[in-house]
């Protein structure tokens, strides 16, 4: 009797459950995840990011993630703009001298920072000299070397003479690199960061999410729309997808092999990531030491097969280091350089003294499946020249270590991250910039170029040396540049306004929920 | 007495073992923890003036030193990716961990003991038959696996339940209860699988014992016969193997709560180890070394109250 009364009791509390979970069925849009309801919390959108910020203080923090997130925080003297530009942020205007060293800028009158102090010169002077240094800390940046003096002759005026011309000057002026803060927050800027943006610093719980709240004296009239911004943090893209389709987050990035299933119920973006996915070797290493070598290479790499099997076919075929995204900046054509010709390949590897091939090895980061999958095209191609490749998978931080930074390694794969600049998109290859050529590619009319186009003040001349630059690169064969890859957004229906940049940057200024 | 002072000889010093371990292994898995965090695009200017911030430029063993001493005191040092103090990360995700492993083991207990109980009583029978059948399966369910599942078949059908996220206790009991019933059930299926073999197994030991047929046939009635003399018996069997499934609870934790995107300390160790930031992976596993150790030693001492012949071992 005593059996069947447990069975009973049993039974009794798990329908109990069951009938819970049922009858609170169609509360599904109502609860957020802070337990408010829906009609309670108008204009607010949690987006979902893969990772934290490294930093809120936007003068440590380096990582893109940060900027993708932090940028509606803070703002520099310029703004970027969606293709690209640039345009006036906090200055009003500014003027640049003939001889390219002096820049004057007139500052927005009536700004206020979060905590409702004005913007005053003494804040941008502040920024500038904890930037540079100046102010008894260590200098936070290696971009404003170049600067000899920074002044306000007055209350509206800011001026900034360089050592030397530098026509890539102007993009060091961004929130991402040179946000303005507040003097009065001083040793608080990452626990409680505080900027002109059009949204506030709320709360950030590590590991979990980064909530924003509207700035309501916004500089900008009308702006922003949103309430409130939750930058949720989930590493695992499926279960992000999922989380969408629970209503639990209203943007995400949709894995590329999963579009089909959020197509039709979800708003569908696709932004040019502006990054370089690319094959490359380490060139002072034999035999990637040969130019031929490496050409041989570029031949046998489908850069279709990549496209179409890890990416489902979201990408953009590359020629040279640089993304359709950057507009004219870009040189075109190059992508079709090296269309896949095996004989050819396995000619040059014969020119180069490998007519058998030879072995060699492609680190690659675990930390996104999409190196690996790569690597395994990348040795199935190159298997068809005779050259066996195996395959090392290591962590991120062992990839940073001993490929990034060690360059010991002979081949891998990687995403080099877009930036709105076209020099610092192709300032990695500078046979002096020992910091980011982790290829050791060296070549002297390369490096002359990168030098000529910082004093050339003239934009279509400098488009020619950027040009330039793109075709070494690419005859070089510097390494297989492969695609650069779309960030597919999902978000839901109502949201309007998303803006795409080519770099990272959820921009929530014009963001809003419309029926 | 002497019983439980070697109990906590022997629990002090397994913590020191792991605490000495989890330091030196840092100092030999390769990976920079700094240039993890600052990724490809920090200057030379920006890796070293975080470094001497977070004081990775001293010697080894002074920074070994003012980690045993923090240790003894409590104070377990800055996380390196989260430029907050470690106790501070620790005890914010506490509490979801907590309530996580307290729901599964109400789950597992409520579900496994009456079932483990009532499969002995029909020993043989097809319940009995079916019944551990299904808990074999339950047994090789990979936890990730069972997760998604539950996230496609249960999550995404009924709105009740959340499936990423967490909503306090303090703040709404149905909240919390929807974010934590998956995941609970998620470690608890294949818990409930072990624990409803180990109860049915001691129960039929006991059932077969001289002592039960002598009370029987003294005529005491059977729900007395099951749970004043074999429950009681069977518990020492029992206990040992909960306090195991509480551990596997505790570590199961880590797994669940990276498919639930569950903010607690299972979560928070594997961005901790995958961004190399030593000092709160010694945090954790410090955290985690003296809960899975308490958790034996009250097992160890309520052995000795269920059967004082132990301490005499």
């Amino acid at each position: 009797m005593q059996w069947k009364k447990s069975g009973l009791i049993l039974i009794t509390v798990l329908m109990a459950i069951v009938m819970a979970a049922c009858s609170s069925d169609g509360e599904k849009n109502t609860t957020t995840t802070d337990g408010q309801t829906a009609a309670d919390v108008p204009q607010e959108i949690v987006v979902r990011v893969n990772d934290d910020p490294d930093f809120l203080d936007p003068h440590k923090a380096t990582a893109s993630i940060s900027y993708q997130m932090i940028l509606n925080i803070f703002e520099g003297l310029m703004a970027p703009e969606t293709d690209g530009s640039l345009k006036e942020g906090l200055a009003e205007s500014h003027e640049i001298s003939e001889d390219g060293l002096t820049y004057t800028f007139k500052i927005r009158q009536g700004v206020k920072f979060h905590n409702g102090d004005d913007l005053t010169m003494e804040d941008i002077q502040y920024s500038f000299d904890r930037l540079m240094g100046k102010n008894g800390g260590e200098k936070m940046s290696n971009s404003f070397d170049n600067v000899a003096s920074t002044e306000a002759p007055d209350a509206s005026t800011f001026v900034i003479k360089l050592k030397e011309p530098n026509s890539n000057f102007l993009y060091s002026l961004t929130g991402r690199q040179s946000a303005i803060i507040p003097k009065r927050n001083d040793g608080k800027h990452n626990e409680n960061p505080i900027g002109t943006g059009p949204f506030a610093f709320v709360k950030y719980a590590p590991g979990t999410n980064l909530e924003l709240k509207k700035n309501e004296q916004y500089w900008q009239e009308g702006l922003p729309y949103l309430n409130k911004v939750t930058f949720a943090f989930q590493s695992d893209d499926q279960a992000a997808i999922m989380s969408l389709m629970a209503n639990e987050v209203d943007l995400t990035s949709v894995p590329w092999h999963r579009v089909s299933e959020v197509e039709g119920s979800y708003n569908l973006s696709h932004q040019n990531n502006n990054s370089s996915l690319i094959v490359t070797f380490n060139e002072t290493k034999a035999p990637f030491d040969n130019v031929k070598v490496r050409q041989a290479i570029n031949y046998a790499i489908s850069k279709a097969d990549i496209i179409d099997s890890v990416f489902a076919g979201y990408a953009v075929p590359l020629g040279s280091n640089m993304s359709p995204a950057m507009g004219d900046f870009q040189k075109k054509g190059l992508e079709s350089m090296y269309e896949r010709d095996v004989e050819k390949a396995k000619a040059l590897l014969a020119e180069a003294g490998y007519p058998d091939g030879f072995k060699t090895k492609i680190t690659v980061s675990s930390h996104n499946d999409i190196y690996s999958n790569i690597a395994q095209i990348v040795v199935a191609n190159l298997q068809e020249i005779g050259i066996d490749v195996e395959i090392e998978v290591v962590e991120w931080g062992i990839w940073l270590d001993r490929v990034y930074f060690g360059r010991d390694y002979a081949m891998t794969t990687i995403d080099l991250t877009g930036r709105a600049s076209a020099f610092e998109v192709l300032n990695d290859y500078i046979s002096t910039n020992d910091s980011e050529n982790f290829f050791l590619f060296k070549n002297e009319e390369y490096d002359k170029i990168m030098a000529d186009v910082l004093k050339e003040t003239d934009q279509a001349k400098q488009i020619d040396y950027y040009h330039r630059a793109q075709e070494i690169l690419a005859e070089q064969a510097t390494a297989v540049y492969i695609a650069d890859y779309q960030i597919v957004w999902g978000s839901d229906k109502q949201v309007t306004g998303l803006k795409s940049y080519p770099f990272w940057f959820h921009d929530m200024s014009e963001v809003k929920f419309s029926n | 007495m002497m019983y439980i002072l070697r109990r906590i000889i022997l629990l002090i010093t397994t913590i020191l073992l792991v605490s000495i371990i989890t330091f030196g292994v840092f100092q030999i898995l390769p990976g920079d923890p700094v240039r993890t965090m600052l990724g490809t695009e920090a200057d030379p200017t920006q890796i070293e003036n975080l470094r001497s911030e977070l004081g990775l430029d001293r010697p080894l063993y002074e920074q070994y030193v003012d980690w045993m001493k923090g240790l003894l005191t409590g104070q377990l040092g800055n996380s390196i990716r989260f430029s907050m103090p470690v106790k501070e990360l620790l005890f914010d995700r506490l509490p979801v961990t907590m309530s996580l492993a307290g729901l599964t083991l109400i789950i597992v207990l409520i579900i496994s003991l009456p079932l483990g109980m009532f499969a002995a009583r029909r020993q043989n029978k097809l319940s009995d038959v079916s019944l551990s059948t299904v808990t074999q399966i339950g047994m090789a369910v990979p936890s990730f696996w069972l997760g998604m599942m539950l996230i496609l078949y249960i999550g995404l059908q009924f709105s009740f339940f959340k499936i990423s996220g967490y909503i306090p206790w303090t703040q709404s009991l149905a909240g919390a209860l929807s974010t934590l019933i998956l995941p609970a059930l998620t470690i608890a299926i294949p818990q409930i699988a072990v624990n409803f073999r180990y109860v049915r197994t001691a129960i039929l030991e006991q059932v077969q014992l001289d002592y039960v047929r002598t009370i029987r046939s003294k005529g005491m009635s059977e729900q007395n016969v099951m749970y004043k003399h074999v429950l009681k018996n069977s518990m020492i069997p029992i206990l040992t193997v909960f306090g195991l499934i509480m551990a596997e609870v505790v570590a199961g934790t880590i797994i669940v709560e990276q498919v639930f995107s569950l903010p607690g300390i299972g979560q928070l160790l594997i961005t901790a180890i995958s961004n190399r930031d030593f000092p709160l992976v010694q945090g954790i596993v410090m955290y985690i070394t003296v809960a899975v150790v308490m958790i034996n030693f009250i097992v160890d001492v309520l052995y000795s109250v269920l059967d004082p012949r132990i301490r005499l071992r």
